[in-house]
């Protein structure tokens, strides 16, 4: 069958497209000019108020996490309103656990809100979308909690407070060799959530390395995000019989695989990650969540700093419950931004950027923050357990 | 594999499958009537959840009766639902694709509206003490719910079996579900055959979000999703309209999941996955379902 | 006389796209980032409603299978356009399948790679489900859509699985975007108002009737889908160059409920509605935000709530297919006639006004 009109169609698009590539020629040499004029504009901190961005997920899949985040960072603004003489505002964008929200999110604090230093995201995805948009127009960035190496791969204007998966991972092979004597693991992963992937795959380099047993890792189960029913893969598992079971992943998810795990006759201990820690981790697993371990950034119990201890009684007292990792993290964010401003002298996003990169033996309520050439910060792990519905802090790990 | 661990692999896809036919009866019932795939099935059971959370969390209803009251706001819900999003369409003739157009935007509406007001953030769903224990035999768990799952779903299926087949009310529903116009001419008040078509199905899915949120006491805005497709798949697997092919669409379903992972470990990842394949290999090769009947189509 | 206004409207259509070019121009120079990306989602929308409507709308094919296509693309076009040590960089894990590693091609190539391997894989899976109705074909392609997720995130050696992928070359800009909707909207309007076009309204109307007509439904069908998935990786591709990051989570369904959205509000077989209905959204995506934060409306702050975007979009669609059936546009076009006899009635009207006066 014939297209009567294919010719002018033809015709039409060939128009089209020169068209867009003599446009396309003149705009792009005209395109980086203005880019270089928008970088120099130092922000103007609009009469005395300096505005700190924040982009965290609010709603979504993440939301827990982006809150507990934001609680940290405006209990930190609470109690240092200042810096440069000047007062701090924040202006929180809710990314919607969604990248190109979070591009549109670090654009819009960029653009409409100025802002020279922005803090987020939980999620390291999210925060990879951010991250190039806040490269692209000089804006630096501190992380909070995402621990995928990749956030701060080839950005140098990407900073994170906590420390990155390889060492996370390597932590809790080291408490299950040392510490437990374990022989055999088991590893259940989610396979859709990049957090989970990157801890076990650490774990089991770190794992058959310090047991010297190849073939130490006697299952890697998988399930996804959202996944409710975990008797099959747990089944396999109880037949082969490990010494321990690692099991990174959201608490939801953790908290109803552990249970099903003990409901199954299960008894071998179950270890985790810094996603563990939340209150309803406790609340849905019940009794069967008693004695699993994780690592973590932080415990209250044994303050690592001062600064520890105020902000523990400082946000008691503001929300009335224990604080989690996450908000202790929001909180050093703020904290590091606030002391890289103060050194820079001016509310200039190169400036800051270039402060950041110095920061040493910052002292934050999560550990002494020195950040290394990456942007990643050095610092121990904390190893926690749930003991009597409470999470109980067992021990500190060095990082090497 | 040895057999005891075939046994636990079996007692865990029964105890699944059965709960997959609970909410797949109500899928069908549904689309038998009307021939309307309720996307919105999926998160009435999830409000059903929510209202037992509530009942028992913020107005310190004893367990049973915060289950009663679920049930019975699940099922207006329900009929608020078809009076406000179905009805108008259908009254105006509208295209199938309206219909399901529509169904999408109220399971849409539901599952944000949810994540507004209760927030996004899994809680702990309370379930009392009988239905967390449970029962050793030899080397294999059975937890108490994997026995009163299937018994619930048994006792429905003979309460809806008889109330279709035995009853005036089921009847009218069988009338409607052959031939709409037909049956208003007989006069039969279609309108308040799909009304109760909708309550009753509704009723059934706050049964099973209930035995959901038992089952796997983690509660949040978008657990109904997942379950609400699989169990779309296990009523066509068992024949759409066809409230006995339910039940057998969904313990199969049920028992395939967990087999799949059984014997193929490495693939566990892939769960999912299987249920959709499950779905278009049926519907390729018989497309009526297992127990459906066919249906000439008129020209 | 036809002729000539056959001739017109070529030229119209000429000078619509040179200002369209002239916008385009003035904004990538002028705008600041946040609005040049706004209207790069624009553009990729205006694709992708295109896409869908393509099957929904002019076909009558209810397939939800976009987001699947879109990911197709998506990694096809990272895959392509990043340069072997970027790609070494991100897949730290597990090493990168070794023919991949060292595949790298122009822009240009990997958009067409990105669209024809879409349109492959909806061909092989949309050929043996075509043949089924309504709400089956529905779940089918929503199944489509899952599995290729589903598959993307175990295939950790090809796609980097749920670590995604980061750093891919940002492309995507104004004239590419705007060029390619622009081809789009051509390709299609031509297509639809050939025998093709009339085939798949043929279809869409009455599937036996038109059988009888000696169309043949599984050539025809086939095409609309496989086009419509060609278009979907292509914008799935300038997604991918825009973001510059991409992870399988991010092509789940909700992506394809909210191009439906737009599809159905721009009016189901109306292509000037789907670029109205896409722009329009796109724009409200970022001015909702504003229900999201708090108001200060100066004597009263509203608090803002998080998460109410969504359900306002929720309604938005209830409410279309309730009372407004057709969308915006329905089934017409925003033609240059109409656009013309409008103008025409308004002018004879102000004529009128002025002459009543003098009448009795």
């Amino acid at each position: 069958m014939k297209i009567k009109n294919l010719h002018k169609f033809l015709a039409l698009s060939i128009a089209v497209l020169l068209m867009f590539s003599i446009l396309a020629g003149c705009g792009s040499q005209q395109a980086s000019q203005s880019k270089n004029q928008g970088e120099s504009n130092a922000g103007e901190a609009s009469g005395d108020k300096i505005v700190i961005g924040v982009y965290e997920p609010m709603t979504g899949a993440s939301a827990a996490g982006g809150q507990m985040t934001v609680e940290g960072i405006e209990l930190a603004k609470e109690m240092f309103p200042e810096v440069l003489g000047k007062r701090v505002e924040l202006s929180i964008q809710d990314n919607k656990t969604d990248k190109t929200e979070a591009a549109n999110a670090v654009s819009r604090l960029i653009e409409r809100d100025k802002v020279q230093v922005i803090i987020g995201s939980y999620g390291s995805s999210l925060s990879m979308a951010g991250g190039q948009v806040a490269k692209d127009m000089g804006v630096p960035v501190i992380g909070c909690s995402p621990t995928n190496p990749l956030v701060t791969l080839n950005n140098d204007y990407y900073f994170r407070v906590c420390f990155i998966d390889p060492f996370q991972g390597t932590v809790m092979a080291k408490y299950a060799v040392n510490t437990l004597n374990a022989k055999k693991a088991a590893m259940i992963m989610d396979v859709s959530n990049d957090y989970s992937v990157g801890l076990c795959n650490y774990f089991r380099e770190a794992f058959i390395a310090l047991t010297g047993d190849a073939n130490a890792i006697v299952a890697e189960a998988k399930y996804k995000t959202g996944d409710q029913d975990f008797t099959a893969q747990l089944t396999n598992i109880k037949d082969l019989a490990p010494d321990v079971i690692f099991a990174p992943g959201n608490y939801g998810e953790s908290a109803l695989l552990i249970k099903q795990a003990r409901d199954l006759g299960i008894t071998a201990p179950f270890l985790g990650g810094d996603t563990y820690e939340a209150p309803e981790f406790i609340e849905i697993g019940g009794q069967a969540v008693e004695g699993v371990a994780f690592s973590t950034h932080y415990t209250a119990e044994a303050p690592v700093t001062e600064v520890s201890k105020k902000f523990l009684d400082a946000y008691k007292q503001k929300y009335g419950k224990e604080p989690t990792a996450f908000a202790a993290l929001g909180f050093d964010a703020y904290l590091v931004a606030l002391e890289a401003i103060e050194r820079a002298g001016v509310y200039e996003a190169k400036a800051i950027r270039d402060e950041l990169a110095k920061t040493a033996n910052f002292e934050g309520a999560t550990g002494i923050i020195t950040l290394d050439e990456n942007g990643d910060a050095n610092k121990s792990a904390v190893i926690k357990q749930v003991k009597d519905g409470k999470f109980v802090y067992i021990e500190t790990i060095q990082p090497e | 594999m040895t057999f005891e661990l075939f046994v636990q692999h079996l007692v865990n896809g029964i105890s699944l499958g059965s709960l997959y036919a609970l909410i797949a009866i109500g899928y069908t019932m549904v689309y038998g009537i009307i021939r309307l795939i309720n996307f919105a099935h999926g998160d009435i059971i999830t409000l059903a959840a929510y209202f037992v959370f509530f009942g028992v969390g913020l107005f310190a209803m004893p367990w049973w009766l915060a289950a009663i009251l679920s049930i019975i706001l699940t099922a207006i819900t329900g009929i608020i639902i078809e009076k406000a999003a179905y009805k108008p369409l259908r009254s105006k003739n509208a295209p199938r694709i309206s219909l399901l157009i529509s169904a999408i935007g109220v399971s849409f509406f539901i599952e944000n509206v949810s994540t507004v007001v209760f927030g996004g953030r899994p809680k702990s769903f309370y379930s009392p003490e009988i239905f967390k224990g449970v029962i050793k035999a030899g080397g294999i768990s059975i937890p108490n719910l994997s026995v009163i799952i299937p018994i619930v779903t048994a006792v429905l299926l003979i309460a809806l079996v008889y109330l279709v087949n035995k009853t005036v009310t089921g009847m009218s529903m069988r009338a409607c579900s052959k031939d709409m116009d037909t049956a208003k001419l007989m006069g039969i008040d279609v309108d308040r055959v799909i009304s109760l078509t909708f309550c009753i199905g509704s009723a059934l899915a706050a049964i099973g979000g209930i035995m959901w949120g038992l089952k796997y006491p983690q509660i949040h805005p978008l657990i109904g999703v997942m379950p609400g497709l699989k169990c779309f798949i296990a009523a066509v697997v068992g024949g759409i309209g066809n409230i006995p092919g339910a039940v057998v669409g969904g313990m199969l379903l049920g028992l395939g999941e967990i087999l799949l992972v059984a014997f193929l470990p490495g693939l566990s990842g892939y769960r999912d996955a299987f249920a959709f394949i499950i779905l278009i290999l049926i519907l390729l090769f018989r497309p009526t379902g297992i127990l459906g009947e066919k249906i000439a189509e008129k020209v | 006389m036809t002729n000539i206004m056959r001739q017109n409207k070529t030229l119209k259509i000429i000078g619509v796209i040179l200002l369209l070019g002239l916008f385009i121009y003035y904004a990538q120079n002028n705008l600041d980032s946040y609005k040049i990306r706004i209207l790069n989602l624009c553009a990729i929308n205006i694709i992708l409603t295109l896409s869908l409507n393509l099957t929904n709308g002019f076909c009558g094919m209810f397939s939800l299978g976009t987001a699947g296509f879109m990911a197709i693309g998506a990694y096809t076009s990272a895959i392509l356009t990043m340069p072997p040590e970027v790609k070494q960089m991100n897949f730290f894990m597990s090493p990168m399948n070794q023919h991949l590693m060292n595949l790298n091609a122009p822009f240009i190539v990997a958009l067409i790679m990105a669209g024809l391997l879409a349109a492959l894989v909806g061909f092989l899976i949309g050929a043996p489900v075509l043949k089924l109705k309504g709400d089956y074909l529905a779940i089918a392609t929503l199944g489509f859509g899952e599995i290729i997720g589903v598959v993307f995130t175990n295939t950790q050696t090809i796609t980097n699985g749920a670590l995604g992928l980061k750093g891919i070359p940002q492309y995507t800009n104004l004239y590419w975007g705007f060029s390619l909707a622009v081809l789009t909207i051509l390709g299609l309007m031509t297509l639809l108002n050939s025998s093709y076009g009339r085939a798949f309204k043929a279809i869409r109307e009455d599937e036996t009737a038109a059988q009888a007509m000696g169309i043949n439904l599984f050539y025809h069908k086939s095409l609309a889908f496989a086009i419509s998935a060609f278009l979907a990786g292509v914008g799935g591709a300038l997604m991918a160059n825009l973001l510059s990051t991409i992870d399988p989570t991010m092509f789940k369904f909700t992506y394809t409920y909210q191009i439906l959205l737009m599809v159905v509000l721009g009016g189901m077989g109306s292509i000037t509605g789907s670029i109205m209905s896409a722009t329009i959204m796109t724009i409200m995506m970022e001015a909702l935000r504003a229900v999201e934060s708090t108001i200060d409306l100066g004597f009263v702050t509203i608090p803002g709530i998080p998460g109410m975007r969504m359900v306002i979009f929720s309604i938005i669609l209830i409410a279309v297919v309730l009372f407004l059936k057709n969308g915006i546009m329905g089934e017409n076009e925003l033609t240059f006639e109409t656009l013309e006899k409008a103008i025409q009635r308004f002018q004879s009207k102000k004529g009128r006004e002025n002459h009543e006066p003098t009448r009795g």
